[in-house]
């Protein structure tokens, strides 16, 4: 079903977005409220917790230019040596603009 | 970790305001993103109301983005809610992460911090959480300033984009990633995380892979997770 990105058309665009988005936002805090919280649960939602991050930054490391590759490299690294958050990022950040200059 | 026990699931004014300025320094790069999208919003033929409604209600980035991709005059309905649901599902799985420690708040309090849930200022109250502190001021306030700067961003955009035309030859599409992966590093590390890691990161990529677009984010975070179940207690 096509929907005209006219007049109307765009603003019921974004109303089905945004339902679509809070959907997900809401989803996961509602379905959790009928699941008992055992053990095992508990042990699924904390193995889920950083491996959201790790999924979805994989691919980006793996299929990504190499700007984009020495940019996590950077970062991983001054984070492992440093465990500071903000350096890391910056120098992340520069070494990705540097490498996509040449 | 997970057993909160504590007063970790406290929410105050205090806490809302530090979660705010603590997540501010990252929200800064958010309004470059935010101009980013302003920008090709404006190219792609969206009118002004539009593109601020969008970040206003929506607030998701690369959902918001993968729209613009489906952008004509025509739009196709339901390939739009499925590439948004896909793209965004994630917040599915931090509803569920954040739960333990949402369950103390009556239900509109809960709906109402789950309003401002995206990627950063979960990752900072996650680990905020497995240090043992209060997080949920950092998922509220810090997503108060992701939100604000996105919607300000996205004016910029509108209004004086072109300055900006080619964020990514400065490194600034790699904002998000350095800082999420930077809470990766940062967080908790032991053999058995990393082991859970490498299988949430075999999935995903086989999902990126082989599975229908978008899905890699949920499938390995669901793998990890499996893996986190099954992989016994440890040490907790």
């Amino acid at each position: 079903m096509n929907i005209s990105t006219t007049g109307m058309g765009a603003l019921v665009i974004v109303l089905v977005m945004a339902l679509v988005t809070l959907a997900t936002r809401w989803g996961g805090v509602y379905v959790m409220s009928f699941v008992p919280i055992s053990d095992r649960v508990t042990r699924f939602i904390h193995g889920m917790s950083g491996s959201v991050l790790v999924a979805l930054l994989t691919p980006l490391a793996v299929t990504g230019d190499t700007g984009a590759r020495l940019a996590l490299l950077t970062t991983a690294v001054i984070m492992l040596l440093w465990r500071k958050p903000l350096p890391a990022i910056a120098c992340g950040i520069v070494a990705a603009a540097l490498a996509r200059q040449f | 970790m997970i057993n909160a026990d504590t007063e970790l699931h406290r929410l105050d004014r205090t806490l809302v305001w530090s979660g705010f300025k603590q997540l501010a320094p990252i929200s800064l790069f958010v309004i470059v993103f935010g101009a980013a999208f302003g920008l090709a919003a404006v190219q792609v033929g969206l009118s002004d109301s539009t593109i601020l409604g969008m970040s206003t209600l929506v607030f998701a980035g690369a959902s918001q983005f993968a729209v613009l991709d489906l952008w004509g005059t025509q739009l196709p309905l339901f390939t739009m809610m499925l590439t948004v649901f896909a793209i965004n599902a994630r917040h599915l799985l931090m509803g569920a992460t954040l739960y333990p420690w949402l369950r103390y708040l009556p239900a509109p309090q809960r709906y109402g911090v789950m309003l401002t849930a995206s990627d950063a200022n979960w990752a900072m109250a996650m680990q905020a959480f497995s240090r043992g502190q209060p997080g949920l001021g950092l998922l509220l306030g810090g997503g108060l300033a992701l939100w604000s700067f996105w919607i300000v961003g996205t004016w910029l955009g509108i209004h004086f984009g072109n300055a900006i035309s080619d964020p990514a030859s400065l490194g600034l599409d790699m904002v998000m990633g350095c800082f999420l992966l930077a809470m990766v590093v940062g967080g908790e590390r032991n053999l058995r995380m990393l082991v859970i890691w490498g299988i949430a990161a075999m999935a995903s990529l086989l999902a990126y892979w082989y599975l229908p677009e978008n899905s890699h984010v949920v499938v390995g975070a669901l793998a990890g997770g499996l893996a986190g179940m099954l992989s016994g207690g440890g040490k907790r």
